[in-house]
């Protein structure tokens, strides 16, 4: 069922949400969080399509602040969804106009769902500091993504001087698969690692932040390659025993080389959004191994220095 | 992860992992546990439970990232199969059971690894080809001699295959590297059965190694029962004989036995699923808090509480039977048990058997453990109830709390997972009137519609060697003790009680609950 409500307030759009709850017949809600998407007109489509397919793994209310700042009155108008076609979860659709757009606050704030956490995510710009952004304030969990900005690498290095526990970047999230096969390749004692190097697209902040990783991790330097991609395209890990060699150059299917065993080929799939995002909702503390890494990112411009 | 999760993996490194992997931090909670290189053979591929269950998990712990690189699967069945004809019923299988979506590149990865034998089980040259087939794998696929033999094959089989293994010397794996034994239910079919088989499989594979599925504790509803329990403060404090009047643990199939005859009959509903899925419901119900999640912590509080628990003494009233004759069942005419096809006429198999247990511990001496199961019923559902005492004073008067019943809580295993708790609650309008109610947590809908089949845990588990979720050969015997008494007796007294197909089995159990002043709740 949808609702159109223009010229609105929060507590008028409550209303409508616990009125088309009661009409459903269903008065409990299984929702186990609050996700807020802050975004504008052109990215709150595929946001929002991401966040209700994560919904079905984690059913939430699902608000969403579209600021249109600008000269005109300022005024609320909202757009109630509730099942259906939406999963399991309500979506609030929120545009503020005018002067209220600084003050997505007031709006949100009485539609947070009673003692459940609360998750912000920014799929496109994001604030310098989200843990001090009116909005990033209400949340455990503020998502952000590099990748989705002008210049993703110094957005990087933005990340790390604006960083607070609870912080974490789709950059990261992206790179889960790839940290899980070679921790795989490593599980079983090998001779140590004497050097790696990771090849990708140029302007990957998720390479930057596997580099960093291995590095901190294996203690040694880490060679960068710029490939046409798509995004990380190969890792390389050096010991006296032979090392690991990953080769991914269709964004689908690695082949992966350890010692002592033949080359095969694993799925390493880059994923789509919404499992990025229902990933990221699946734990809600703060993130300690992303924060270290992100803390080895220079500041100046995100690179890993010599051999970028 | 799922809370459950947590408590179950406890930080521990599982399954032999090197704890000095530079790439592992106990705080990087990302990275999910993935099997080592491995490979898993299945005995019994053409059958029912491999096409359906085994197979498709295959697939979707591979579509999950969880498999190893290169991991490799062996069918072993008396066909006369190529490689290539075994990976058509592979990928038929998982086009049509698995869960998570069809991708090529996953089933390019898987299907580069899978492998045919073909033999019957007593034949010693087929083994021997088994054991070649492994050896390649571990040269062409780098299993590294880890390998993981599933028995999904009819139980009579089993010493034939473990013999076999034994016998190729498959049993043994070279140094440093693992070879595990997957068998399923039933485990025997009475203490001295099961203690033989243990015999057999004891034998060749160290207890450890030895992998019983129930696949009830795959379940992630079951492994809630124990975060419900443990990790909440306000449960466990009227978990007791305080305040629990009784506990109804039911699990009812809304089908017959289907082409299952050869198997059922003889066997019966106490065997089936008395024997194993409820008393190990029961015992992760009422057991003492364990001191942690270990395998063994686990194990030791359910080996206690299974064997303080005993059928009442006069078995004749402490349990009922039936058996389900020709009846409408949801909308359809079904046939009546003895009217299946390979049931002889005179069949005294039950197809529904409840029991009342007692547990002799300070927490649960007194409180009836009512446990039921049956075929034909009037739904598929599995569920725990904890039925509480009504409060000791009602400051309202009879009349305004006639309609008000006990307090209870129900922990829903299947098919629609959660929690419902019911309690008094005022109707609406002026006069005071208490009436119950009842409030609602579903699982499936709070967590996770990607929540994992319980095979795709168990056989990670397998392939990880995390025993927590596996029943011991002990906890299966002190099970047979519990039941054995009680099928002694329905042997030598009479035969079963009938039911209508579609009912909510014989009037002879909701009597024996009745004796006590129960009822049995329609789940
Ligand atoms: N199905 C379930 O849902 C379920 C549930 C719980 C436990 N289980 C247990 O799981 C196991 C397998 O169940 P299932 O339902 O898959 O059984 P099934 O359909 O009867 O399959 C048994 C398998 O064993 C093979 N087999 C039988 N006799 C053989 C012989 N003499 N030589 C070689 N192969 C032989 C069959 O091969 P052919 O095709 O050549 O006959 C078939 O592949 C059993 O232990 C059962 O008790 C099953």
């Amino acid at each position: 069922m949808n609702i159109d409500l223009t010229d609105t307030t929060s507590s008028k759009i409550f209303g409508a949400l616990l009125d088309a709850r009661r009409r459903s017949g269903s008065p409990a809600m299984g929702a186990v969080l609050t996700l807020v998407i802050v975004t504008d007109e052109q990215g709150h489509y595929d946001a929002l399509k991401a966040a209700t397919s994560a919904s079905r793994e984690h059913p939430s209310r699902i608000l969403v602040v579209v600021a249109r700042p600008g000269r005109g009155a300022s005024r609320l108008d909202a757009e109630v969804r509730t099942s259906g076609e939406t999963g399991p979860g309500e979506v609030v659709l929120l545009r503020l106009h005018g002067e209220l757009s600084d003050h997505p606050d007031s709006v949100v704030l009485p539609l947070l769902l009673p003692d459940a956490p609360v998750v912000v995510w920014w799929p496109g710009t994001a604030p310098e500091d989200p843990a001090h952004h009116p909005l990033g304030m209400m949340a455990q969990r503020r998502i952000t993504d590099s990748a989705s900005c002008q210049s993703p690498i110094s957005e990087l290095a933005k990340r790390r001087s604006g960083y607070s526990g609870g912080d974490t970047d789709l950059s990261w999230t992206r790179l889960t698969p790839w940290r899980t096969l070679l921790a795989g390749a490593l599980d079983h004692p090998a001779a140590p690692i004497t050097g790696a190097k990771v090849a990708a697209e140029a302007e990957s902040p998720s390479a930057e932040l596997l580099a960093l990783w291995l590095g901190s991790r294996l203690g040694v330097e880490v060679e960068r390659a710029t490939t046409d991609g798509p995004g990380i395209t190969g890792v390389h890990l050096w010991s006296d025993g032979g090392g690991v060699d990953i080769e991914r150059g269709d964004g689908r299917v690695a082949q992966i080389k350890v010692p002592g065993s033949p080359e095969r080929s694993v799925a390493l799939p880059r994923r789509p959004l919404s499992e990025l995002l229902a990933e990221e909702l699946r734990r809600l503390d703060a993130d300690d191994v992303y924060g270290e890494v992100l803390g080895l990112v220079s500041p100046a411009d995100g690179s890993v220095g010599a051999g970028a | 992860m799922t809370a459950s999760e947590a408590l179950f993996t406890n930080g521990a490194s599982p399954g032999g992992l090197s704890s000095t992997n530079p790439l592992r931090d106990v705080r990087d909670r990302r990275l999910p546990r993935v099997a080592g290189p491995c490979g898993l053979v299945i005995f019994g591929v053409t059958g029912d439970l491999s096409r359906k269950k085994l197979m498709p998990a295959i697939y979707d712990l591979a579509n999950r990232g969880l498999l190893p690189p290169g991991f490799a699967l062996v069918g072993f069945a008396r066909r006369d199969w190529e490689d290539q004809d075994f990976a058509q019923v592979v990928h038929d299988a998982v086009k049509q059971h698995a869960r998570t979506p069809f991708r090529d590149e996953v089933w390019k990865q898987l299907s580069e690894g899978i492998r045919f034998v073909s033999g019957e089980f007593g034949d010693k040259q087929a083994f021997e080809t088994l054991r070649e087939t492994i050896r390649d794998l571990d040269e062409k696929r780098g299993t590294q001699g880890n390998h993981a033999f599933y028995l999904s094959v009819p139980p009579k089989f089993f010493p034939d295959v473990v013999r076999q293994l034994k016998e190729t010397g498959l049993a043994d794996g070279p140094e440093h590297a693992w070879r595990r034994v997957v068998i399923e239910k039933p485990f025997g079919h009475d203490l001295a059965s099961a203690q033989e088989l243990q015999r057999i499989v004891g034998e060749v594979f160290d207890p450890s190694s030895v992998f019983r599925i129930d696949h009830y504790l795959g379940k992630e509803t079951v492994q809630n029962i124990l975060a419900l329990r443990f990790a909440n403060e306000m449960f466990e404090p009227i978990w007791n004989r305080g305040y629990v009047d009784h506990v109804q643990i039911t699990m009812a199939e809304d089908v017959g036995i289907g082409g299952r005859a050869g198997y059922y009959d003889g066997i019966g509903a106490a065997r089936d699923v008395i024997q194993n899925h409820l008393l190990q419901l029961l015992a992760l119900t009422a057991m003492e808090e364990p001191v942690s999640f270990d395998a063994r912590d686990l194990r030791l509080e359910k080996l206690k509480v299974l064997n303080a628990t005993h059928a009442g003494k006069d078995i004749s009233r402490s349990t009922a039977r039936g058996q389900y004759v020709r009846g409408w069942q949801g909308g359809e005419l079904v046939p009546g048990y003895l009217e299946e096809e390979g049931i002889p006429a005179d069949s005294i198999t039950d197809t529904y058997a409840a029991v009342q247990l007692e547990i002799e511990t300070r927490r649960w001496a007194g409180v009836p453990w009512y446990l039921r199961t049956g075929k034909r019923l009037g739904r598929r559902v599995t569920e725990i109830a904890v039925v509480f005492h009504r409060a000791p004073h009602l400051p309202f008067s009879r009349n305004q709390v006639e309609e008000l019943g006990q307090n209870a809580l129900v922990m829903r295993i299947q098919p629609d997972e959660g929690m419902t708790v019911r309690f008094g609650s005022k109707v609406p309008g002026t006069s005071m009137e208490v009436r119950d109610v009842t409030m609602d947590f579903a699982y499936g809908e709070s967590f996770t519609e990607s929540s994992p089949e319980a095979y795709e845990r168990l056989i990670l588990d397998v392939l990880l060697g995390d025993p927590p979720l596996f029943p011991r050969h002990e906890e299966v015997e002190a099970s047979w003790r519990i039941l054995d008494p009680i099928e002694e007796h329905w042997e030598s007294h009479g035969k079963p009680d009938t039911y209508p197909a579609g009912t909510w089995g014989p009037r002879s159990s909701d009597e024996m609950l009745a004796r006590n002043g129960h009822v049995w709740r329609r789940p």
